[in-house]
């Protein structure tokens, strides 16, 4: 298992173009929204803890692919369908691979971030709480999301159609917890609910990756 | 005598077949009688006019729009686990008459809610769990399309199925508590005394019935057009053989 994480980590970082592209892609979109929306500082603030969930949630979405197209194409996975790792617990380290070298990135640099869109001083914790919990249900809804489409020949567009309903639930309690931090107002409730989705989904969607990549590679 | 045996298609194709003109033609009778009696010879409401009336398609199609999302829970449940063939293609039937629906609903809704809240729509609770069970469809529907093994399909939409089940119940609640709600309670609910006024309640339960029946002919229908396509692209394979 830590060979197979350490081996997708590399991958990641050394392969040109992964690393550091989501991130690359989160800021952009920081950028472009105040050239959308215009650059009174008080709407800015208003509407930042929305747009840094949301530009957070597109970059996880735009690396999706990559966490298991490769290994499909280089037989990879077959292998990994060999040996004596259960599906699970391969799945589960993609996901985990996924979210360090996206989701944590994102999360250290959302203050920053956040900082461009004026967010309140009292919205910062709250924000990076919310996102902390939060990533990890992307990616590993992501994967189970790329696990499906992992046989489909161009199967971005697909790949989005799938995901983004299944990250309703997940939005909706990290982007509201970010709010109501920004706001001054209590925002244990949908944290708390945030963390129970994520474990939720981290206790109980890698069997259905799992099941739906044995389907795939039969 | 069990309800496995119409998982054989040829059975399953005798017996449809016998049901499918009697689902038809009944479910057309009792939409005529619900639509003519509901439009033409029920009051209006004293506060809401004669927009009242879209009642008789909206709760009918809102119905069905989420219990054929059961009905396909349960289909793939079957597949998931007894691998019946038919199975998996009502599934397959059932999500484009589910996408319909949902759009009945929806549309009728805003028709309804532009002369009466003043907004063809709102972000209320409702409404955004409607457009995201919208996604969903599209979601299943996609996936059919994409995959060309008819196998891998059933195998894969099914477990869509099933997950997006849970995230569906999942975003009903989220979205709940994200937004107070300007739609008003259920309109029909078996636990309490009084739902509509009678005057109205009697032909929306003909429509009701009439949208029930509808749906069940529809899934008769286009199953026996997956089984027969199925037979066909079958026989031209063995034609290539042979």
């Amino acid at each position: 298992m830590k060979a197979l994480l350490i081996r997708d980590l590399r991958l990641a970082i050394r392969a040109g173009g992964g690393f550091g592209l989501g991130l690359a892609f989160f800021l952009i979109v920081t950028v472009l929204v105040p050239f959308g929306v215009g650059p009174q500082s008080a709407l800015l603030s208003e509407i930042a803890p929305g747009i840094l969930w949301l530009g957070a949630l597109l970059a996880c979405l735009l690396s999706l692919d990559r966490i298991l197209a490769l290994d499909w194409e280089d037989g990879t996975l077959d292998l990994l369908a060999c040996a004596p790792l259960p599906m699970e617990a391969a799945v589960s380290i993609k996901a985990l691979a996924h979210w360090l070298t996206t989701g944590l990135p994102l999360v250290i640099a959302a203050p920053l971030f956040a900082l461009l869109l004026n967010l309140p001083s009292a919205g910062y914790v709250p924000l990076v709480l919310s996102l902390l919990l939060g990533t990890p249900a992307l990616s590993v809804i992501g994967t189970f999301g790329a696990a499906l489409t992992v046989g489909i020949k161009r199967g971005g567009l697909l790949l989005s159609l799938l995901v983004l309903p299944l990250y309703v639930p997940t939005l909706i309690y990290g982007a509201e917890a970010a709010r109501r931090g920004a706001q001054g107002v209590e925002a244990s409730t949908p944290l708390f609910m945030l963390a129970g989705i994520t474990f939720g989904v981290i206790a109980l969607l890698p069997f259905a990756s799992a099941a739906v990549l044995r389907v795939n590679i039969r | 005598m069990s309800l496995w045996e119409y998982a054989n298609p040829v059975k399953f194709m005798a017996l449809s077949g016998r049901i499918l003109p009697w689902t038809a033609w009944l479910s057309g009778i009792s939409l005529v009688i619900g639509l003519v009696w509901g439009f033409f010879y029920t009051p209006d409401d004293f506060r809401q006019g004669s927009t009242v009336k879209i009642i008789y398609l909206h709760v009918p199609s809102a119905l069905m729009a989420i219990n054929v999302w059961m009905m396909m829970l349960v289909t793939s449940l079957v597949w998931i686990i007894r691998r019946h063939h038919v199975s998996a293609l009502a599934a397959k039937a059932a999500a484009p008459i589910g996408v319909a629906m949902t759009l009945i609903a929806l549309v009728t809704g805003a028709i309804w809610g532009q002369p009466m809240w003043g907004t063809w729509w709102a972000w209320d609770p409702r409404l955004t769990s409607f457009l995201i069970l919208f996604l969903f469809y599209l979601g299943y529907i996609a996936l059919w399309a994409a995959i060309e093994d008819n196998d891998t399909a059933a195998d894969l939409t099914s477990i869509l199925c099933l997950v997006g089940s849970v995230f569906a119940i999942l975003s009903r609640y989220a979205v709940n508590f994200w937004n107070q709600g300007l739609h008003q309670g259920a309109s029909l609910s078996l636990d309490t005394e009084k739902n509509v006024a009678d005057v109205f309640y009697q032909p929306l339960l003909f429509c009701i019935a009439g949208f029930v029946l509808l749906f069940v002919a529809l899934v008769l229908l286009r199953t026996r057009t997956e089984i027969r396509a199925r037979r066909t692209s079958a026989l031209f394979a063995r034609e290539r053989m042979g």
